[in-house]
């Protein structure tokens, strides 16, 4: 590799798309056998949903770190996914499975990610107004809260009625391999939205990376730009969340990988390299996983593996900063 | 006289403790699906059938509940000590995970074991993972308290996904969930006695209750007090991860309890642990009693794994330590 000054950019990126495109053709082509027209159709639906959650955590994951200040808490770690199980947990619980089922999934993912929004600000908005300004101890308080909503929604599904709870459990134990395709063009159309919204203020993720003080002096809102972000982050989560269910480590991981690939800190580049890097881990990994290795779901379990060993080694060196 | 006049009236307060600690057991005789009352026993009327039910399955699960819940509480306490940290517990530090690892290992290769090996063997896990997570500690001085915890808590989720994978791939993740979530209403009788073993290391970490108090004052001045330290902390890991694996053989993870029960107390009353390790046992005890019998009232005839409630109510109870640590050092 080239010493980091002399990295360009741009062939960085352009080598990282390399990967991320080997990735997939490997992914729609390697033991395929029989007819194209069934395959590349089923393939091609779990590759969206791959490349979908792939963004969906990158963006939030860099766009959470920017707003916080840090590259070690995630949106993941401090429990948003917890929260959207909660939710959904809550909503069958109220209203029961029959009640969930008659309302069009799609407007009910709308109703939920709605929920999650106003949830997500409120709590969410008062620990990063910058009162906590202990990086540990933000960490495990959202750690502690990751942990009080998934007992909480333990707790309530065992409330729940028998037959209520196979519903439940369609929708929350969703997994890398089944994923609702019914629910893939809402996401879509989610994620697209969102990213227009984060374009618009695109050119105050740099000037935002420098820190509160420092944004505000240089006439950014940064109250107002945090708060959009925090929506942003909540829309993408719950679409991840969604899709697959939490996955607490793997922005952690691909956001610092792009941080340390990237000779640059500029959101022009590390997003697009972040992005990039969760296809290549996301359809790479599934594709090593299934084709070489014949496990099934086990990703996610990696995934927590070998992140959470990643997590320790970055706190105990000292790097949170 | 005054601290005789006041440790007199301690002692009347601890029975008191007692008596409604107990008073509560035998409540928790009565609650269930299968009808126990304490009049038709009184009164000669008793079938065989209650009587079966009241020997067989009550009484054991009453038993199982105090033995657990003071030997988690106690447990607790001496990792506190230990790693001098007010927010360490066998569940925060990757002990109760390592003790589950321990549990699929033995279910992959020698699924016929009696329990008593099995929890030798859950035992050796867990004291192995305790002892890398006090290694890192001594390793990497960690200067922030909250960082601790954090390291454990992530150490316990590697393990866990070690755990999961293998329990996925040789499909046992059914079973695993039995022993992930603390129930007690699989307790009968012949299955909790291993139990009994946690109440021996409970009442031997009250005969060295003056040693981990010592520990608890840091290596360099236990030693200068002549204490052998290292002797002391292996004791300590011992206890510790006997006792979390007793548990977690019979019932299953109990998060939460050895945080939330020596924080009260040594709120309460400080830390010699001479004073303070009854108490610490007796109210572990108590909350479990009460957590368990309230999972049984609340959805009747089904019931709710004490672990969930305990999930709940310690979750709540660690975010009300972080926040108040929060406001008195602004």
């Amino acid at each position: 590799m080239l010493p980091e000054k002399n990295r360009s950019p741009i062939l960085v990126l352009l080598v990282i798309a390399a990967f991320a495109a080997a990735a997939i053709v490997a992914f729609m082509t390697i033991g395929a056998r029989g007819n194209w027209s069934f395959v590349l159709p089923f393939r091609g639906t779990k590759l969206l949903s791959l490349v979908l959650v792939g963004y969906a955590i990158a963006v939030s994951t860099v766009l959470f770190q920017t707003i916080t200040n840090n590259r070690i808490l995630t949106p993941a770690i401090m429990g948003f996914d917890w929260l959207y199980m909660l939710l959904q947990t809550l909503f069958v619980f109220g209203l029961g499975a029959a009640a969930t089922s008659a309302i069009d999934a799609r407007l009910m993912f709308l109703v939920e990610v709605g929920a999650m929004l106003v949830f997500s600000l409120v709590l969410y908005r008062f620990l990063f107004s910058g009162k906590v300004r202990d990086l540990h101890l933000l960490l495990l308080i959202g750690v502690v809260f990751g942990t009080l909503f998934r007992s909480v929604s333990g707790f309530l599904q065992r409330l729940i009625d028998p037959n209520d709870f196979v519903v439940l459990q369609d929708r929350l134990f969703a997994s890398f391999n089944a994923v609702d395709s019914d629910l893939l063009l809402i996401s879509s159309v989610l994620i697209g939205t969102a990213s227009l919204v984060g374009l618009r203020i695109f050119h105050t993720f740099d000037v935002m990376s420098l820190g509160r003080d420092t944004a505000i002096s240089l006439g950014v809102d940064h109250q107002r730009v945090t708060l959009i972000v925090l929506a942003l982050v909540t829309v993408l989560v719950s679409v991840s969340a969604a899709l697959v269910g939490p996955v607490t480590f793997f922005g952690l991981l691909v956001a610092n990988l792009a941080y340390i690939l990237m000779p640059t800190g500029k959101h022009r580049y590390v997003l697009p390299a972040a992005i990039l890097l969760s296809v290549i881990c996301l359809v790479g990994g599934q594709t090593i996983l299934e084709r070489v290795f014949a496990f099934d779901t086990a990703l996610s379990i990696v995934i927590e593996f070998a992140g959470g060993l990643f997590f320790i080694f970055y706190l105990l060196r000292g790097h949170a900063r | 006289m005054l601290p005789l006049c006041i440790h007199g009236d301690l002692v009347k307060l601890f029975l008191l403790a007692l008596l409604a600690t107990a008073a509560v057991a035998v409540a928790s005789l009565f609650v269930g699906v299968s009808e126990v009352s304490l009049f038709a026993l009184i009164s000669g009327e008793s079938d065989e059938k209650m009587l079966m039910v009241l020997a067989g399955s009550r009484v054991p699960r009453t038993i199982a509940l105090i033995l657990a819940g003071a030997g988690m509480a106690v447990a607790g306490t001496i990792m506190q000590m230990l790693s001098r940290n007010r927010f360490v517990e066998p569940s925060t530090a990757g002990t109760v995970e390592s003790a589950s690892l321990g549990m699929l290992v033995v279910l992959l290769l020698a699924p016929g074991l009696p329990v008593m090996m099995k929890m030798l063997v859950a035992s050796v896990f867990a004291l192995a993972g305790t002892a890398i997570f006090l290694g890192i500690l001594r390793r990497v001085p960690l200067r922030s308290p909250v960082l601790v915890p954090l390291v454990g808590l992530m150490l316990g989720g590697v393990i866990n996904a070690c755990t999961t994978f293998f329990a996925y791939r040789y499909d046992l993740m059914q079973a695993m969930g039995a022993w992930t979530s603390g129930d007690f209403s699989a307790v009968l009788r012949g299955r909790y006695e291993v139990l009994w073993v946690a109440l021996a290391l409970t009442v031997a970490a009250y005969v060295a209750a003056d040693r981990f108090t010592v520990a608890g004052m840091g290596e360099d001045f236990s030693r200068n007090l002549g204490l052998d330290y290292r002797k002391v902390v292996t004791l300590g890991l011992v206890i510790v991860s006997m006792v979390t694996a007793s548990v977690v053989v019979t019932a299953g993870i109990l998060p939460f309890i050895g945080l939330i029960v020596p924080n009260l107390v040594s709120m309460a009353m400080g830390d010699r642990l001479r004073h303070t390790l009854p108490w610490i046992a007796l109210s572990g005890a108590a909350l479990v009693l009460v957590c368990d019998t309230v999972g049984r009232i609340v959805n009747a005839p089904y019931e709710i794994p004490v672990g969930s409630v305990l999930g709940i109510i310690g979750s709540i109870f660690f975010l009300g330590m972080l926040f108040r640590r929060r406001y008195r050092a602004a």
